[in-house]
């Protein structure tokens, strides 16, 4: 008898407590999964998954189920189904968030809920200053960090004269300030095109032609970079004026944009080829996996789904200990594929950022490399705006 | 100066495409009273189906036509399938019925081609640029995109003025019943009306692929501007939708090249570089409504309509 109420007792004991209050570790996964730009939600969902793989899709002992939405690339929709998804599916950690706007549109209403927020791209500098919030973190950027690095590398090769080109949102207007950042020669002229609508370039590469800067620093992410590159061959500059990009070469455009993306460099916190066993593993199973090689997107998923996991295992799959996994994710203590980084007091990483080139490989295929870090432990210039400590 | 004239000619050649565009689209509306939503679908299909053909053929040339000629099959199966159904009733369904067939489209391509898109390469002497008068270098392409487009008005023009079939065309737009009465197979002509309408869509879409890339959903857009243009225009009228298109295509790339510049007079520049894309984004809507106030049959309306 004594041993049948014992055994009673574990049962109870095991029942009870965490797993009682928690069945499965619930994620909602906001991206782009339709129109032209659905490749690269895609590549952030495999990646994602591939992950989930790698941990054998249970975290902290529970469970993982991933709710995925898609935003339609407009902050609209984005914000309807961030809220559906806290409100009716009552998610535990929000992720995704491809695009600044989007973003932009969405975070309130999932930090005021109490409900963590793991921007696996977007980094509107809103959110890195005034907007800060501790249940944000970020396994990407703050906008201006990748410009301001290539601002860097322009002044490294002497560009005296600059002209922006990007698109007119949250974004592109980040990606004009960091370069203006760090750039030392003079910005003789900036153009935000309308977006995503306006792919055709004509009258701003005229303009370009016209005012003969030494270089040209380019923002068009997806598939309007292919679009861009194709034009400036077009308009008979590619060669004649120097091209400095970034987030418009990647390995999602690159099979599109093939020679015409030989040898324009772009500044990246992950390239695919990083000597770090986390990432070799993740390109390797990618690969193997999708038969194509994942984007940098894809990296910034994969490092958020560790991410979770790391601040689940923490806490040891109770996810009401919210300060706890706050504490626990704000040490970074996973190995993310870009290699070991900090967070700064606005969560957002205080990391490296490398030259990336296109270059062939010995197949002759179009693939990228990394060529020099840049910048070590670079800050985002907007965290002293941040009230966080 | 040579920058404006630059702008100039890149206005001519967006308004040039946009024509092809709304040639089709106003000769479907004005003719036939059917209000097509769907005429961006054939944009997207003679993208994909032009980049299709080149890739198998290896020739851009054969690519293209094989594109329209696929274009023109499509239109024409479509009306037959679908829209012989919504002949005579009201406006209404006909939006229904097209913007469903908008889905359909972009489902179906997303179903063969999947959602990344095609790129359709130029031979390598169009993909350069060439020395006009007076030392403006300009995209061979984009001057060719110019000179098939002036040749396809010309075509219209003799088409629609001069052939017998133009004349059954002109006929069934101010009278429809008393050509059927008179022992034309009206709903061949339509067929017809229609196939046209779309391989011009295809046409304007196979054009703009080599600068934009085939993408899914790609005519949505465009077909707001062709919509623009068609009613300032005059519905039904192709020598309106001539003359209304490169005035849209001026005024949207002269505005949005040099609205900026002449905000940053009177303007802070981080403003004027937010300010003068959005207006200028809306600068065509603008001359919209102005010629709806001042003439809401459009600059070239229809005699009987």
């Amino acid at each position: 008898m004594k041993k049948l109420m014992l055994t009673a007792g574990a049962i109870l004991a095991l029942t009870a407590g965490p797993a009682m209050a928690q069945k499965s570790v619930k994620i909602g996964f906001i991206g782009t999964f339709s129109g032209p730009t659905a490749v690269i939600g895609n590549d952030m969902r495999n990646s994602f998954e591939l992950a989930l793989d790698h941990l054998g899709r249970k975290m902290g002992g529970l469970p993982v189920e991933v709710i995925y939405e898609d935003d339609q690339q407009k902050p609209e929709i984005g914000k309807q189904k961030s809220e559906k998804l806290i409100q009716s599916d009552k998610v535990d950690f929000v992720t995704g968030y491809l695009w600044s706007n989007v973003l932009l549109a969405s975070i309130k209403p999932v930090v005021d809920s109490k409900t963590f927020l793991i921007s696996a791209n977007a980094g509107p500098h809103q959110i890195a200053g005034e907007l800060c919030s501790p249940y944000f973190f970020s396994t990407s950027w703050q906008n201006d960090q990748t410009p301001q690095a290539m601002g860097l590398y322009m002044n490294q090769k002497g560009v005296k004269t600059l002209y922006l080109l990007g698109p007119n949102y949250a974004a592109g207007k980040d990606m004009m300030s960091g370069v203006a950042a760090t750039f030392k020669g003079k910005v003789i002229g900036q153009e935000l095109t309308k977006w995503p609508d306006q792919l055709d370039f004509s009258a701003e590469l005229s303009k370009v032609k016209a005012a003969k800067p030494d270089a040209v620093f380019v923002f068009y992410p997806g598939a309007a970079g292919v679009q861009f590159l194709n034009q400036y061959a077009q308009a008979g500059l590619k060669g004649v004026i120097p091209l400095y990009t970034a987030f418009t070469i990647d390995s999602l455009s690159l099979p599109r944009q093939k020679d015409l993306a030989l040898g324009v460099p772009g500044a990246q916190q992950w390239v695919n080829d990083l000597p770090f066993p986390a990432s070799k593993k993740f390109v390797a199973d990618f690969r193997a996996k999708h038969k194509t090689t994942p984007s940098f997107y894809g990296s910034q998923a994969y490092d958020a789904a560790n991410l979770i996991n790391s601040a689940v295992v923490a806490v040891k799959g109770d996810l009401t200990k919210k300060d706890a996994m706050r504490v626990e994710m704000k040490k970074a203590n996973y190995a993310s594929v870009r290699g070991p980084y900090k967070y700064g007091n606005n969560h957002f990483p205080i990391q490296n950022f490398y030259l990336q080139d296109v270059v062939k490989d010995a197949a002759g295929e179009l693939t990228l490399k990394t060529v020099a870090t840049i910048i070590k432990d670079s800050q985002d210039q907007y965290h002293g705006k941040c009230a966080m400590k | 100066m040579l920058l404006l004239i630059e702008q100039c000619l890149n206005g001519l050649q967006f308004g040039l495409l946009l024509f092809l565009l709304a040639a089709g689209l106003t000769l479907v509306f004005g003719i036939m009273d059917l209000v097509n939503l769907a005429h961006g679908s054939f944009y997207m299909l003679g993208a994909f189906l032009a980049a299709t053909f080149a890739a198998w053929t290896g020739s851009f040339f054969l690519g293209v036509v094989l594109g329209l000629l696929a274009t023109l099959a499509v239109g024409m199966v479509v009306d037959l399938v679908a829209l012989r159904r919504l002949y005579g009733r009201n406006h209404l369904d006909h939006v229904l019925g097209t913007f469903g067939l908008i889905l359909f489209f972009n489902e179906l391509v997303r179903l063969i081609w999947g959602p990344a898109g095609l790129n359709l390469t130029l031979p390598a002497w169009l993909n350069t640029s060439v020395e006009l008068l007076g030392g403006i270098r300009y995209p061979t392409y984009r001057l060719g995109i110019i000179v098939v487009a002036l040749a396809v008005a010309l075509f219209l023009y003799v088409l629609v003025m001069r052939t017998r079939i133009g004349m059954l065309i002109r006929a069934g737009a101010s009278n429809r019943e008393m050509v059927g009465a008179l022992g034309i197979n009206i709903k061949l002509l339509y067929t017809l009306v229609f196939g046209l309408g779309a391989a011009l869509a295809g046409l304007a879409g196979v054009m703009q692929t080599p600068i934009l890339t085939a993408q899914i959903g790609m005519g949505e857009n465009i077909l707001i501007l062709a919509f623009v243009v068609i009613i300032i225009g005059g519905i039904g009228s192709v020598r309106g939708a001539f003359i209304a298109s490169i005035f849209v295509g001026l005024v949207d790339t002269i505005g949005r090249a040099f609205l900026p510049d002449l905000f940053k007079l009177v303007l802070s520049s981080a403003a004027a570089s937010t300010a003068g894309p959005a207006l200028s984004s809306m600068l065509i809507y603008f001359l919209m409504a102005v010629v709806l106030v001042l003439r809401p049959e459009g600059l070239f309306p229809v005699a009987g309509k």
